[in-house]
């Protein structure tokens, strides 16, 4: 049923190319210059038809959903969703579509069946409505299409101007997913304010999200202070970075200067692997090798550790940027003029001097903008830290303790938990935006260093 | 040049050289111990690698093989009456023929004969059953089943549980090992390819969990995204490279795109909960939603890579073309984009295998569901490959490890063969100009 519209569509498409085509290769026949070829007279009507079209369908299927929910909800019987919250209202509408589905579970009131056929019956409906809608726009497409086909009319033009429109929106795309990140989010956590106050939330020491679901429920009263969640964080993330920078950093230096052309072409490859391994490949590492191996070893030397701890978190995230840093401090590197090297090589230094005194200190700026990349990687970085570190938000810089990070929280806060109206699966959305703060800032400023610096030597 | 060596002050020259000879020694000791730490540096990123690889690989080829037992079953009309199809009692019949087969066991003791039936997969019986419904004409007859069996005995087989460790620390009692080894004797166990891995969906027993749900639902995934991503970011590509005027609206856009490619993943997953589940109602953990914002992620890979390859492009190709009378559009339409497409295909390959891999905005649109189906469209709830391994190194059972690592060796190996791909035409099709 869904498909028919589409089939409509791609139906009148074809017909609008042939029949456009073929009427401006009769007025060609009969010896009139054309202005245009003939195949752009076909592809005019055709994509005069197909974006309006798609644009009515694609728009009509995303708003029939709440519209029929709308409908259905505001048909029920008076006194029916009276004493009920906005979640138990879902439930309702979740057991009418299940039930319109045809899956009944126990004896269902007399009014959710009549609800439910309802629901079929204005579904039904709406897709008729829609093919005929479909069809009627179509065909008023075509014959205006068809009208426009003469001699002296610049199918070309107007083709390329659809399609300038077409690329003109493809760029616009970008543009509506930053501004439905910020809307999305904002509202979410405006609303997660509403029950939280600010202070709290950026001030407060505890972080316990587990509020009661009903009245009645034996649970903590809940606190959303996200301090410790950020420390824990910080610490991950300092453990990953002392882990990456200098590893990326030495395998820059020598892959840049002292690796013959061979073993640099050999081994940069085979870095870049370690890049393009799924986090969650990494989590599973980290659970499996890792957590184990470092736990071991605390208790061979007598050190407590906990099993889910920061260091293995916070190690293999640092595998994981190792080749972000090289290739960052790699490209600094060679990003040095000739001239400083040769310079410095001129004047008596050895490769090694010319390397510390001169090249790094001289891409130090491009190396600071990729270490803060790469920072930002590690703050949003989510599967290894969900995987791997621990649940509970602790404010602690001990690396050997489980802490939790901002990303763990999100994902946990929000798995398997539907309903957009308790302050638990809100603050989620209150973390996101801060995550989403945090790290657009230090790439800002991280890409601002990088590109000056470019400029400083170009 | 020997007459500057000759001027005035060469005593002191010579010392010069001396004082520079003396500390030549220490100073290429430096250099040849910053080289060391170089190549120490790539040795432990080597060693990780390694490491990591080869864990994998250690503890997921198990999972490649699965223990099976091959026994005949006596379909018992009293256990399966032929009028209860498709109940009856399926498990029963099973554990009495694979009782005939263990000498000394006697099944009419309910411990011994639960005990005997755990030797086999819990999917047996359903396997039985379906054979049954089909050809309800076996009842009272015996046939040959050859059936997976339970987790802890495939472990026992491929040597994962040590017969040397006290009982009761074992998942396997003295009795069961006893049992396991005569079935073996007897010849009855086998352990082929396990094709059950990829023909089978999730599963709560190890045994019979397979990849299949994952495997589509990644490919409906992937479908929506390069169905959305790769118009959407060639368009736009496009327009930014060739006929974006420069502007502020050229810049803002540029700045936005090179923004959404570092903003992390699970911002993403927020979006998509938000958006297109809170207010467009679209269903959850549908690969269709999943598909949707991979693209999102995907498109600014796209967008990079196809800029890349359309300035690549000489202008020379473009002058030509325009001598000739071709508009703009069909000069980039005609000529350039299909000179770039090696390129821009490339990048493409390579950004939807990072969308292979991405995990977290699948899981905060739910599609870590428990599912035991494969989708059959992409409106339907299904899990992805990265989220299977998620849900499986969440499982507690034994069983699960390896299979975790089964189904991550499967993962790297689309993404090699897809960065193969990428790599391939590149080489084939690249043009120097």
């Amino acid at each position: 049923m869904t498909a028919l519209p589409f089939l409509l569509l791609i139906a009148a498409v074809m017909a609008g190319y042939v029949i456009n085509r073929m009427a401006a290769g009769a007025i060609r026949d009969r010896g009139d210059r054309l202005h245009s070829l003939i195949g752009y007279h076909g592809m005019f009507s055709a994509l005069l038809i197909l974006v309006p079209v798609l644009t009515f369908i694609l728009l009509w299927l995303v708003l029939q959903g709440p519209v029929i929910d709308r409908m259905v909800m505001g048909g029920l019987p008076d006194g029916a969703l009276d004493d009920l919250d906005s979640g138990a209202t879902q439930l309702v509408l979740a057991e009418i579509k299940s039930l319109a589905n045809g899956r009944v579970f126990g004896t269902p009131e007399d009014w959710k069946i009549a609800a439910g056929e309802r629901f079929v019956q204005l579904s039904n409906q709406a897709a008729w409505l829609l093919a005929i809608a479909v069809a009627v726009l179509a065909v008023g497409l075509l014959a205006f299409a068809r009208s426009r086909v003469a001699a002296e009319f610049r199918a070309r033009q107007g083709v390329e101007g659809i399609v300038s429109g077409l690329m003109i929106f493809c760029s616009t795309v970008a543009i509506f997913t930053t501004i439905g990140i910020i809307v999305s989010l904002t509202y979410e956590t405006i609303r997660f304010l509403e029950a939280v106050p600010l202070t709290d939330f950026l001030f407060g020491t505890n972080w316990e999200p587990q509020i009661p679901l009903r009245e009645d429920q034996v649970a903590a009263e809940g606190a959303f202070g996200w301090l410790p969640v950020i420390v824990g964080t910080i610490v991950i993330t300092i453990v990953a970075l002392l882990v990456a920078v200098p590893i990326g950093l030495f395998s820059a230096i020598y892959l840049n200067e002292f690796a013959p052309r061979r073993l640099r072409s050999a081994v940069k490859p085979v870095l870049e692997i370690l890049a393009g391994v799924p986090t969650v490949v990494y989590g599973f590492f980290a659970i499996l090798v890792v957590a184990p191996a470092i736990r071991s070893f605390g208790q061979s030397i007598g050190i407590d550790v906990a099993p889910n701890t920061a260091l293995a978190a916070g190690g293999v995230m640092g595998i994981m940027l190792i080749p972000f840093i090289s290739s960052f401090a790699d490209d600094a590197l060679s990003a040095v003029p000739r001239a400083l090297r040769d310079g410095a090589l001129g004047l008596g230094s050895t490769r090694g001097e010319m390397m510390t005194t001169v090249l790094f200190p001289a891409a130090l700026p491009g190396i600071v903008g990729g270490v803060l990349l790469a920072v930002s990687r590690a703050i949003g970085e989510t599967m290894i830290v969900v995987m791997a570190a621990g649940l509970i938000a602790k404010m602690t810089f001990n690396p050997l303790d489980s802490v939790t990070t901002v990303t763990v929280q999100i994902v946990t806060l929000l798995i398997g938990d539907t309903s957009f109206d308790n302050p638990k699966t809100l603050a989620a959305f209150a973390l996101g935006m801060m995550l989403f703060i945090v790290t657009l800032i230090i790439n800002i400023f991280a890409l601002r260093i990088v590109r000056k610096y470019r400029e400083a030597y170009d | 040049m020997t007459d500057i060596a000759n001027v005035p002050g060469g005593p002191q020259r010579a010392s010069t050289t001396d004082l520079v000879a003396a500390s030549l020694k220490r100073r290429h000791r430096k250099q040849q111990r910053l080289q060391w730490i170089g190549m120490g540096a790539i040795s432990i990123a080597f060693l990780m690698l390694f490491i990591l690889v080869s864990s994998l690989v250690s503890t997921g080829w198990q999972a490649f093989t699965q223990t099976h037992v091959t026994f005949d079953v006596y379909v018992d009309p009293e256990e399966i009456p032929e009028d209860r199809l498709p109940r009856g009692g399926f498990d029963d019949a099973l554990a009495a023929s694979l009782g005939k087969m263990l000498p000394g066991v006697d099944m009419s003791d309910r411990k011994t004969a639960r005990a005997v039936e755990g030797i086999l997969s819990n999917g047996a019986q359903f396997e039985l059953r379906d054979r049954v419904v089909a050809d309800p004409g076996l009842i009272g007859r015996t046939i040959q089943m050859t059936v997976p069996v339970s987790d802890p005995f495939d472990q026992l087989n491929k040597g994962l549980i040590a017969r040397d460790t006290p009982e009761e620390n074992r998942r396997v009692t003295n009795t069961e090992i006893q049992w396991f080894d005569d079935l073996q004797d007897a010849g009855a166990i086998s352990k082929p390819f396990n094709w059950a891995l990829f023909t089978n969906a999730d599963s709560r027993f190890p045994e019979l969990a397979g990849l299949k749900g994952a495997l589509v639902g990644s490919f409906w995934a992937l479908l929506t995204c390069f169905l959305i991503a790769f118009p959407l970011g060639i368009g736009s590509a496009i327009y930014l490279e060739e006929f974006a005027p420069k502007n502020k609206l050229s810049d803002f856009i540029e700045v936005n795109i090179n923004n959404l490619a570092a903003v992390p993943s699970v911002v993403f997953g927020l979006l998509a909960l938000a958006v297109f589940i809170g207010w467009f109602g679209l269903p959850r953990s549908a690969p269709f939603v999943g598909g949707l914002t991979l693209a999102l992620m995907t498109m600014p890979t796209i967008i990079i890579a196809t800029r890349a390859a359309l300035k690549a492009v000489p202008p020379s190709i473009r002058e030509a073309a325009l001598g000739l009378g071709a508009s703009k559009q069909q000069v980039v339409f005609q000529h350039v984009l299909p000179l770039a497409m090696p390129g821009v295909l490339t990048g493409t390959i390579i950004g939807l295998a990072q969308a292979l891999g991405e995990t977290a905005p699948l899981l905060l649109i739910g599609m870590n569901a428990f599912i035991t189906s494969a989708a059959s469209s992409p409106f339907d709830s299904a899990t992805a490959l990265p989220t299977q391994i998620f849900i499986w190194a969440d499982s507690p059972e034994r069983g699960f490890v390896s299979r975790t690592s089964a189904a991550i060796l499967v993962l790297l190996g689309f993404l090699v063969m897809m960065n193969m791909v990428a790599i391939y035409l590149r080489q084939k099709f690249e043009r120097k100009w």
